[in-house]
């Protein structure tokens, strides 16, 4: 899937102008309150129209104001999962898993609904009513409601943002087997780091309605200093890895990456379970000499890569090469200067602290489009 | 007891009444929405008169109401002579004439009802219902509609009760003819001008006010079913 994006929109004051493409799964539309993340889901679902742009899905032009085009929203095939989920309050569950799927084409129908429900862990809902439904339940059944109308792209408008933390514990494995089985590429909006470290193979960062980055996730993330300079402390790198073993005695995790062993607080899942660590930049520590007697758990040889000095900021980001996997340090040009950090330098990296952004880590994609796990077997299943 | 059994003649009025108040509302019933959607939603030239046109029944002194439609709707008016000609359609001192009359007398009060009701319905639902590919007019049936229909339902409730009490409108237009138009408010007018006609006044005011009350409880307990299986209430 590739989905582009070039669009200017006049709202008042504010102005989104933002261009992009993302070829992810998972793209997450990362930005803080009024960045124009909703309005630019809105453009492309086609419940706004933009001033002036074009948006296309897989070279299916949606609108494209230089050609005057503008695709419905009813016939843009594009999965809604709306912040307030938005359920027919006069339908049940199954009718509202129905809805979407009797008005898709014959032809276009891939979506298997009792694999969405079992999927979802909706099944015992499906004769209830909205208004008997927990915040919860509500966003699994919106999200299952989407998915059933067999869409060729999944928008979720932040679906988590009305849900406490233990809502979103719930609902966040459900988006990672979507993401994985589920076939649909999907636009994930969201202003919370943690959700998008954790969700997303692409993110497009949003800032005051333009598009100050976008690209893949690990890419991203490193480098939000340029792109969200408020956000600079949540700079981070993510680390693939996988479960490797419980270290009961003191209640720690081993995870092993392409660098080598972590160890990290407790994780509860199966050993060789994926997952992706995120590593803040402000938590790690440079050491020229293997340091000995410390309290951080994880110190790993490193090369530094480059380094990335603010002219006028006190500090530097250095990126380094722990074998195979990328580190950043955020330390302060008094420390570059120091210990004389450039580009080859052979050093010692002590992690503080690990921020886990827990569950599994999206594989790698292969190439092409992953068959769907939602859509019934067969060749001809599929348009 | 035997004073309270109705003869004849005042079973055929308590008939008519029902006849024309129903067909009143089902037929303004349709157009009552058509009217209360296009208000509710939409921006057009001259929407301020097309509001006020629906609302004159409503102010007007009931015997205009009347003499209007005898004016236009008569065997010799506009639009009364053109049906006549073409279509055959007589409403002039006929049961049909009443129950126009009724069905004009009481449309605000049924567009007023499901205008109000459109007007309460979330639009981001319909907003959702696009996005899993219904058009406009599937919105409107599959989503518009059922979530209006406590509205509906109201505004059908005070039709059916407005027409069943219609005086006014319905003497004037066509006149107060025993077994044709002379309907429950009608009949009791006629057996309080005869000298002994109080007894069967009396007798069809408490049929008036017993249709009401049965009209009254059933729109309460549909109402409730409604909302209990939305679980809105």
């Amino acid at each position: 899937m590739t989905l582009v994006v070039d669009v200017r929109r006049r709202l008042g004051a504010f102005a989104l102008e933002a261009a992009f493409e993302s070829a992810g799964r998972l793209t997450a539309i990362f930005g803080h309150s009024g960045s124009g993340k909703t309005t630019l889901v809105n453009l492309i679902a086609g419940l706004e129209r933009p001033d002036a742009g074009r948006i296309a899905v897989d070279g299916r032009i949606l609108v494209d104001t230089a050609c005057r085009t503008f695709v419905p929203v009813h016939r843009r095939r594009v999965g809604y999962v709306f912040q307030d989920s938005r359920l027919f309050p006069h339908l049940t569950v199954r009718q509202n898993l129905a809805y979407g799927r009797l008005l898709a084409p014959r032809r276009d129908r891939w979506a298997d609904v009792p694999r969405i429900v079992e999927m979802l862990g909706i099944g015992p809902l499906l004769d209830r009513r909205p208004g008997r439904l927990s915040g919860g339940e509500k966003s699994r059944v919106a999200v299952g409601r989407a998915l059933a109308a067999s869409p060729r792209l999944m928008l979720m408008d932040e679906p988590l943002a009305a849900l406490d933390e233990a809502r979103k514990a719930e609902i966040l494995p459900y988006i990672e087997r979507l993401r994985d089985e589920g076939g649909v590429p999907i636009v994930y909006v969201s202003h919370a780091i943690a959700e998008v470290a954790r969700l997303a193979t692409d993110v497009v960062v949003l800032a005051a309605g333009h598009a100050v980055a976008s690209g893949p996730a690990a890419d991203v993330l490193a480098g939000l200093d340029l792109a969200m300079p408020e956000d600079r402390d949540e700079t981070a790198a993510l680390i693939d890895a996988v479960l490797e073993g419980q270290d009961e005695a003191f209640a720690l995790s081993v995870l092993l990456s392409a660098g080598g062993l972590w160890r990290v607080p407790r994780i509860d899942a199966a050993p060789g379970t994926r997952m992706r660590a995120r590593v803040r930049a402000r938590d790690v520590m440079l050491a020229l000499d293997r340091p000995g007697r410390i309290s951080a758990l994880n110190v790993l040889a490193a090369t530094v890569r480059a380094v990335t000095v603010a002219p006028d900021a006190a500090d530097a980001l250095v990126e380094l090469d722990a074998g195979g996997d990328r580190l950043l340090a955020r330390v302060t040009r008094a420390t570059v200067a120091s210990l004389a950090l450039a580009p080859g330098v052979s050093l010692w990296a002590v992690v503080k602290a690990v921020a886990f952004d827990r569950g599994n880590a999206p594989g790698r994609n292969p190439v092409g489009t992953p068959a769907s796990a939602l859509a019934p077997a067969g060749p001809a299943a599929r348009s | 007891m035997e004073w309270l059994r109705l003869s004849p003649d005042e079973w055929t009025a308590v008939r008519l009444s029902v006849r024309v108040s129903t067909w009143a509302t089902l037929v303004s019933l349709p157009f009552g929405v058509a009217v209360a959607w296009l208000l509710a939603r939409r921006e057009f030239p001259g929407k301020a008169l097309v509001n006020g046109l629906v609302h004159l029944p409503l102010i007007l002194p009931p015997v205009v109401t009347g003499y209007v439609l005898l004016l236009t709707m008569g065997r010799r008016g506009p639009i009364g002579g053109f049906l006549d000609q073409h279509f055959g359609i007589v409403f002039a001192f006929r049961w049909t004439g009443a129950a126009l009359a009724c069905g004009v007398m009481a449309f605000p009060l049924l567009v007023r009802a499901v205008r109000l009701s459109i007007e309460a319905v979330d639009r981001r639902l319909e907003a959702a219902a696009t996005t899993l590919g219904a058009s406009p007019p599937v919105v409107f049936l599959t989503v518009t509609l059922p979530l209006v229909l406590p509205g509906i339902i109201a505004g059908m409730i005070l039709t059916f009760a407005k027409a069943m009490g219609e005086f006014g409108a319905t003497i004037t237009f066509v006149s107060n003819i025993p077994g044709e138009t002379q309907t429950l408010p009608t009949a009791i007018y006629t057996y309080t001008q005869i000298p002994g006609g109080g007894a069967g006044a009396l007798r069809l005011t408490l049929v008036s006010i017993a249709i009401a009350m049965a009209a009254l409880i059933a729109s309460e307990l549909l109402a409730r079913r409604i909302s209990r299986s939305m679980d809105l209430g």
